[in-house]
């Protein structure tokens, strides 16, 4: 990283210090501890303090699933990255530029990330014998030299938090949980923040316990002003401005935007949006978010399980509502048999796939792209959906209106996926002016005058059926999983009219036009390698491909947004380049669906670590193909 | 849409209500009386079919909808009480029949059908138990007698049978009822309290298979025996039965027993009551078998309280008091913001 030395023209955001300060282009930093120890806090708080001083930031919480796992046991350790920088970024940052480890386990379940020569902060109180043993380490790694390429600081941060709040009241084991606080504010310290945003936060939160309040209140300036008195540190940072589009902004999770993306979908529609879930991480939060938005009509259902979630969605769909089914792949299994209901009865339908580690139960906390192909053919029968797969946390506002659209304009399921990564990481978005966003306008079925019954499976120009639904009178008719004859909706096991009916369905999927952009290109569409990904891996894919075409490589990327019905212009650009890499969380799934369907030669980069591709990973995977003149 | 001043009311015919469909019912299947008794009963409440809905899963009786002319859903197997429920949580207008069969409710769909009658959702519950596989062509079933004889248990089936109005009421049912295919009048009666009833209203109906399972309920519709065999309950009326309401149902402690009105006064039977807070009596009730007791028919239980769909809209009116109607503008600015030059 280039350091770029700039005493001068920074003091705005700083406390006058005598300490020298150095201007960082970007920095990534990481807090860990034990999954009790407040760092999931830490590091949002960090983040919203980052974003609002004008930094563009990008996140990756990573925490385990066992909600308190043993105490001071590498299976509990829960971390925060945070990337905030000066220039605009794609991804959560590849090395650590500084480590706060909050015990042993933290340390060594994440040390190996930071880069050499990074800044390592440790909670020096808590390296005893037993904490030691518990995360596995012989001796003290504080101790025996294995740390040299770090800079370590040793802080004893337990005493302090102790002694900074012992006029708050709390007895010692509350004190000691306002420790993520002291170490936040020597973070905050070492990189110049403002203590304003947390120190407000911190008020709100506790307005109903003063003495916590005050006590992490005390914690959290201890922490600031040690970085500031202390000999431990002899040089601050400072990480400038982004020069971001000109706009007012917020931070943004994939979560939280696709709960606005619902709620934008059926203000644009007029339609009531009807959200049935069932608790499943990491996708629980979109069902949190809409359920405390309720004055915007929006009716939320948890139901008993997956198969109850999406029948009452479907059920919802049939009474003329938005709805919509979130889960993570393993709900997506257990919903396949009421998708296919979707597909059947031809019902406008959303079911949101927040994909995590599998199979089965998996790595629920961690993120993976591996459902791809369970969304695409997990079913019975010729069953095709339409996919769409978001790109970034604030692309999941755009997808879940494009996916409500979709459904409603070709009366079908559509399959949203997102993942652990964009669901739960952080950017900061320029907020979108929502009366510009288009209106969803859904034709009106009309009732037949000539005494004839009413014709569900009539179709549209684009083989679409019309959204009939209980209330108009002259429009009864009954629909079902068993075949249906096309036009009149009557069962019919006829062979030639199920062979239609196959095909039909096939067609009005393979006809979808999207409104958005076919392919999201990132240089020119044709040299030596194109990078092709889709989804969560956006971001990474674009950084590493910005990285090499600066040094002069003639690489390209596209990212995949439409799953099914794939664009067929990818075919075109792939033909136009020499190589082809597909970069997927997942053993090469896209890759098979390229391969099968272009006939092209497509090779793979592939990951299953339940941890996002760092930015390093494609740039040496792709100078692997490149012609060496290149690389 | 246009009116037409001038026309009278149309009043709707029993015949009015189904189809042009061929019913695919075997002959002599009870499926068709209680499909009878339906468009009798919608006829006479003056149904309208635009804002009927019947949804069903699947199996014999779950093709019930495709025979009524008004909305219909045949979903998936088991799962009918979920479409139905999210149907009356988007549409709390529409008057919602479900229909369904023992194996439907009571095996796959064992989890829904509990919550459903747990939340008390605005549905009619229809279930046909003729105590069979049939559309999978004879198979035993939740509610077939231990030693059941089929294809499938060619030694008899070792499990024991559950009774259906036992599970809706363990699950908190605020209607539960009992009628027989055949008994028409009974099973109208039954319909329209059903219909009347505000939440979930579960019917179980005594249904005979006859080519599965033939006969299973002659105790109940033999006329030389049934009066023997069944016990009408009428609300704040005595337990009588008995081919000459010679015979009552008292209770013993907590345990009803059979007695002869000859030795014991009327005065001392059970009394029904459709209304008391806790189903105890409703369960006890649910308990009585062949051959041991009668079986009851006719209401069970019947008592008021607050339907799933009101209390979720009664939220969401409370939210919109509150806060006001949502804004989008503000939903996606949010709270915290800043701005770049």
């Amino acid at each position: 990283m280039s350091v770029i030395s700039d005493p001068q023209g920074l003091g705005g955001q700083l406390r006058a210090g005598k300490k020298s300060v150095t201007s960082l282009p970007s920095v990534t930093v990481r807090f860990a501890g034990d999954s009790g120890d407040g760092m999931q806090l830490a590091g949002s708080q960090f983040t919203d303090t980052s974003a609002a001083i004008g930094n563009d930031i990008s996140t990756l919480p990573d925490f385990p699933a066992e909600i308190r796992a043993p105490a001071g046991t590498l299976a509990g350790v829960s971390g925060y990255q945070i990337h905030f920088s000066s220039t605009e970024i794609f991804t959560p940052g590849d090395d650590v530029d500084a480590l706060v480890a909050m015990n042993p386990a933290a340390l060594k379940a994440n040390v190996r990330s930071v880069r050499d020569g990074g800044i390592v902060i440790v909670d020096d109180d808590s390296f005893g014998p037993n904490d030691l043993r518990k995360a596995g380490y012989e001796q003290s790694p504080l101790d025996d030299g294995s740390l040299a390429k770090y800079r370590v600081v040793r802080v004893p941060v337990d005493k302090l938090t102790l002694a900074a709040t012992k006029d708050s009241g709390l007895g010692l084991k509350d004190s000691n949980r306002c420790k993520n606080m002291f170490a936040l504010g020597l973070v905050y310290w070492l990189y110049g923040r403002p203590l304003e945003l947390t120190l407000d936060h911190i008020a709100k939160k506790f307005a109903k316990k003063p003495a916590v309040a005050m006590a992490n209140t005390l914690a959290l300036k201890a922490g600031f002003n040690y970085g500031e008195t202390t000999e431990l540190f002899h040089e601050q940072y400072q990480v400038p401005k982004a020069r971001l589009a000109p706009g007012r902004y917020r931070k943004i999770t994939g979560n939280e935007a696709m709960a606005m993306g619902m709620i934008a979908a059926a203000q644009l529609s007029g339609k009531n949006l009807v959200y049935c879930s069932y608790p499943i991480t990491p996708a629980s939060d979109i069902l949190h978010n809409l359920a405390s938005e309720k004055h915007f009509g929006v009716t939320t259902f948890q139901a008993e399980d997956e198969i109850a979630a999406i029948g009452a969605a479907i059920g919802a769909s049939f009474g003329g509502a938005l709805g919509c089914s979130g889960t993570s792949g393993p709900g997506v299994a257990l919903k396949s048999e009421g998708m296919a209901l979707a597909v059947m009865t031809e019902l406008p339908l959303v079911v949101i796939d927040v994909q995590r580690g599998g199979p089965s139960t998996g790595l629920p906390t961690k993120t993976e792209q591996a459902d791809l192909l369970q969304v695409l053919f997990g079913r019975n029968g010729e069953c095709p959906v339409a996919v769409i797969a978001a790109m970034s946390p604030s692309d999941c506002f755009h997808a879940a209106i494009e996916a409500f659209t979709i459904a409603m304009k070709y009366m079908t399921p559509v399959v949203l996926l997102s993942d652990g990564y964009i669901a739960n990481g952080a950017e900061p978005w320029l907020i979108p002016d929502v009366s510009k966003l288009p209106r969803i306008v859904v034709p009106q079925p009309i009732a037949p005058t000539d005494g004839k019954p009413f014709q569900p499976y009539k179709r549209d120009e684009s083989l679409v059926r019309p959204w009939a639904i209980p209330g108009m009178p002259g429009m009864e008719h009954r629909i079902g999983g068993l075949e249906k004859q096309d036009v009149t909706g009557a069962v019919s096991y006829d062979p030639a009219n199920h062979e239609h009916m196959v095909h039909t369905r096939a067609a009005k999927i393979a006809g979808i036009k999207p409104a958005g952009e076919d392919l999201h290109l990132t240089g020119p569409d044709k040299g030596d390698l194109l990078l092709v990904g889709w989804g969560g891996t956006f971001g990474a894919i674009k950084a590493a491909t910005l990285q090499l075409r600066a040094a002069g490589a003639a690489v390209s990327a596209v990212q995949l947004r439409y799953l099914n019905p794939m664009p067929q212009s990818i075919g075109d650009l792939m033909k136009n380049f020499r190589q082809v890499l597909v970069p997927e969380l997942n053993l090469g799934q896209l890759r098979m669906l390229l391969r099968a369907r272009f006939l092209v030669d497509a090779k793979g980069l592939n990951k299953v670590r339940g941890q996002p591709f760092t930015i390093t990973e494609i740039v040496r995977a792709a100078m692997a193909l490149l012609p060496t003149s290149n690389s | 849409m246009s009116m037409a001043p001038n026309q009278p009311l149309t009043v709707l015919k029993p015949a009015d209500y189904g189809t042009d469909q061929d019913v695919r019912w075997c002959p002599g299947c009870g499926d068709y009386s209680i499909l009878a008794q339906m468009k009798k009963v919608l006829a006479r409440l003056g149904a309208d079919r635009s804002k009927t809905v019947f949804i069903s899963g699947i199996g014999c009786s779950s093709r019930f909808p495709y025979y009524m002319n008004t909305y219909g859903f045949h979903s998936i197997h088991g799962r009918a009480p979920t479409f139905a429920t999210g149907l009356s949580l988007a549409r709390p207008d529409l008057t919602i029949w479900m229909v369904t069969g023992d194996g439907d409710a009571l095996s796959i769909g064992g989890n829904h059908f509990m919550h459903v009658i747990r939340r008390n959702v605005n549905i009619k519950v229809l279930l046909f138990n003729n105590r069979i596989y049939g559309l999978t062509k004879g198979q035993y079933s939740p509610t077939s007698e231990q030693g059941k004889k089929t294809k499938s248990s060619p030694m008899g089936s070792p499990e024991f049978p559950i009774r259906p109005i036992s599970i809706a009421i363990a699950a908190e049912a605020t209607f539960a009822a009992r009628a027989v295919d055949v008994d028409i009048k009974h099973l109208e009666y039954v319909l329209e309290r059903a219909a009347r009833h505000v939440g979930t209203a579960f019917v179980e109906i005594y249904q005979n298979c006859n080519i599965f399972n033939d006969g299973a309920y002659d105790y109940a519709t033999d006329k030389a025996t049934r009066s023997d065999n069944i016990v009408y309950l009428e609300h704040g009326k005595p337990l009588v039965f008995g081919k000459n309401a010679d015979k009552g149902i008292r209770l013993n402690a907590m345990n009803p027993e059979i007695v002869d009105l000859k030795t014991v006064s009327k005065d001392d039977l059970l009394i029904h009551d459709e209304k008391t807070p806790e189903p105890n009596l409703a369960f006890l009730l649910s308990r009585m078998r062949m051959p041991d007791f009668p079986e009851p028919l006719g209401v069970f239980r019947d008592i008021q309280k607050p339907v799933y769909g009101d209390l979720v809209h009664e939220q969401i009116t409370q939210a919109v008091k509150l806060r006001g109607e949502g804004d989008l503008q503000s939903l996606v600015t949010g709270t915290e913001t800043w701005t770049v030059e």
